[in-house]
């Protein structure tokens, strides 16, 4: 298994990264217009400080955020067909895989690692918007399919971080399929009662919302991220209806029922630490309850009473 | 008949044959007139849909008069009890499904219903279904799992209805649960493209155990005319994305994406409909064979073994 032993340290990955270029000291928030000091929007997260709008946070950043000290170790994926379709629109397919490859210095859209997350061993899919919009094809399904099975492996809980537009339509049919995929993979990770948490950030929407993301045991959802099937412009065109203040949003999902709660990105840390552990070391009552439903006749005088 | 673009050759040669037998009355001198002309038309139809482009199928697929699930499951099905509702919010009607019998045996009936004259279409709002839809189909594929009973899918669908009230109920989740029950259920699951697979809309009902496809169904991530707006920048583009996306049963076959191409009648199904029907019938009769005798637990293994390769294998 050579994808597991190798990895990059997150230290290394900010080494080779490119210098900031001055005008990118200063950024602008995109839903108050504030301008925020890099340094200030660094440290905060990508939160802006004025009116706490969650901006894109990339998968390094992310992982660092997340894992004990920022320490994790990347799996490398296994190695998958470009393009199984020889896909060409106005462009070829294997041109935007290169464009895409050069503009992250990632292989696709989603990155594996594992690590400690308050202590216990997890691993982690995380998508990479910045790859073809977080799309999935062939490679992000091996990727998810790749953590689910480290997560056996490890007997580790997973989670996985998704921020995509859906399939990847110059994968075709072959995208599609990955749906199915990834619901296998996940289902996995369940049935050998290891937690699946899904983090859901902005965006997730088509293919990939409605497979292996809303099947988390227990979803959170970042503030104000997009999260839904159809894209909002398409319900637009479409079916000419109007949209609802909020539609689609994290805290829309969570008045509909559709995830467990909406987490400030400050706070997510220290709530998947919380719910690892509650999941994880559940102490002696919880690990009492699960013994006799095991077992048959376990409650006889119910079976009497049959 | 509704006559698609292509098929204007051939409408003219059956149009120049019914003016004849109409001029002539009961003369019978130009019988031969007209077996000439009803060659010419067969020829035709064989060179044409012989070498359908993709966009051509597109149209095939999604032509009006092609039957739909309903047709196949009076067709096919005795006894058919159509059952209804999600449990939770409503019954969706642009998936059909219920119990019946397939030659003799209990089969577990889910359909995609595009309806076939505008009241029925707007009944089954033309085949788009809603969470309640996915929702039902799941609880129906649950319930034939707890009795043993087969699960035949009919897909026929341009996707899952885009709207406020479907987001609203969670699309998203229930497409992935009823995709969930597909590859959980341990009976057999047989899917059969039977026109257009659309999507996420799609595979909700078709991660089965034997996929089958007609000859001129289509099956894709995105209609033409979506994957030409967003890839190309202009709907006029279809065409292109047609060819571009594979979405023809010969080429999800050589994909291995799909187990079987199922013939259809020259012309397409909806020139005989009932020839369709026998040789549909035959198809499902001998994938149900296939999977008789085994066991759910393997049956379900198989089926996520399959989904779970899909691209691992390379390209063909
Ligand atoms: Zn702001």
């Amino acid at each position: 298994m050579n994808w597991l032993t190798n990895y990059v340290r997150p230290k290394l990955q900010a080494l080779v990264r490119p210098k900031e270029v001055p005008e990118n000291l200063w950024r602008k928030c995109p839903a108050c217009g504030h301008m925020i000091f890099h340094r200030d929007l660094e440290k905060a997260l990508n939160v802006c400080q004025h009116c706490g709008h969650h901006l894109r946070l990339s998968v390094g950043k992310r992982l660092e955020m997340l894992f004990d000290d920022g320490k994790f170790q990347r799996i490398e994926l296994p190695k998958t067909a470009d393009d199984p379709l020889k896909f060409k629109d106005q462009k070829r397919y294997t041109d935007r895989l290169k464009e895409a490859r050069a503009k992250t210095g990632e292989q696709d859209a989603v990155v594996v690692a594992h690590g400690k997350m308050g202590g216990i061993g997890i691993v982690v899919a995380a998508f990479n918007f910045d790859f073809q919009g977080g799309s999935m094809g062939v490679a992000v399904g091996e990727g998810i399919v790749t953590a689910a099975e480290l997560a056996v492996l490890q007997d580790a809980p997973l989670i996985v971080i998704p921020a995509s537009g859906g399939a990847r339509m110059q994968e075709g049919i072959l995208s599609l399929m990955q749906m199915a995929r990834t619901t296998v993979a996940v289902e996995r990770v369940k049935e050998k009662g290891l937690p699946y948490i899904v983090l859901l950030t902005d965006p997730t929407t088509g293919g990939v919302s409605a497979s292996f993301a809303m099947l988390g045991d227990i979803a959170i959802a970042e503030p104000a991220a997009v999260i839904g099937f159809a894209g909002a412009r398409v319900i637009e065109t479409t079916i000419r209806e109007k949209l609802p203040e909020g539609f689609q949003r994290a805290e829309y999902l969570l008045d509909k029922g559709m995830v467990d709660m909406v987490v400030p990105r400050a706070e997510l840390r220290a709530t998947l630490v919380r719910l690892l552990s509650l999941l994880r070391n559940r102490g002696p009552a919880g690990d009492l309850l699960t013994l006799p439903l095991d077992t048959p006749d376990a409650f006889p005088e119910d079976s009497a009473r049959l | 008949m509704h006559v698609l673009d292509f098929e204007k050759p051939i409408a003219e040669l059956e149009g120049k044959i019914e003016e004849l037998r109409h001029l002539a009355g009961g003369d019978v001198n130009i019988a031969d007139e007209v077996g000439r002309l009803q060659a010419k038309v067969d020829k035709l139809l064989r060179s044409t849909y012989a070498k359908l482009t993709p966009w051509q199928k597109t149209q095939v697929a999604r032509h009006p008069e092609r039957p739909h699930a309903l047709d196949y499951i009076r067709a096919l099905i005795e006894d058919f009890t159509p059952l209804a509702g999600d449990r939770c919010f409503g019954e969706d009607r642009a998936i059909v499904g219920g119990l019946g019998r397939f030659r003799g045996s209990t089969v577990m009936v889910i359909g995609n219903e595009k309806g076939s004259d505008t009241e029925s279409r707007l009944k089954h709002n033309f085949g788009m279904a809603k969470p309640e839809g996915y929702r039902k189909a799941r609880r129906l594929m649950e319930m034939a799992g707890r009795f043993g009973v087969p699960v035949l899918t009919l897909v026929d669908t341009a996707g899952a209805y885009p709207g406020v009230d479907a987001e609203a109920r969670g699309q998203a989740e229930a497409i992935a649960r009823s995709i969930e029950a597909c590859l959980d259920i341990r009976v057999p699951l047989i899917s059969v493209v039977i026109g257009e697979g659309g999507s996420g809309g799609a595979i909700a009902l078709a991660a089965g155990n034997a996929v089958l496809m007609l000859e001129h169904a289509i099956y894709s991530v995105i209609s033409p005319e979506g994957c030409a707006s967003i890839l190309w920048r202009s709907g006029e583009a279809a065409k292109d994305a047609a060819e571009a996306l594979r979405l023809t049963a010969q080429d999800l076959h050589k994909l291995g994406v799909i187990d079987q191409v199922v013939p259809e009648p020259l012309g397409g199904a909806h020139r005989n409909p009932d020839l369709t029907f026998k040789t549909l019938s035959l198809a499902i009769d001998s994938a149900l064979r296939d999977l008789a005798g085994v066991e759910g637990g393997v049956l379900r293994a198989r089926r996520r073994e399959k989904f779970l390769q899909m691209g691992r294998t390379g390209p063909v």
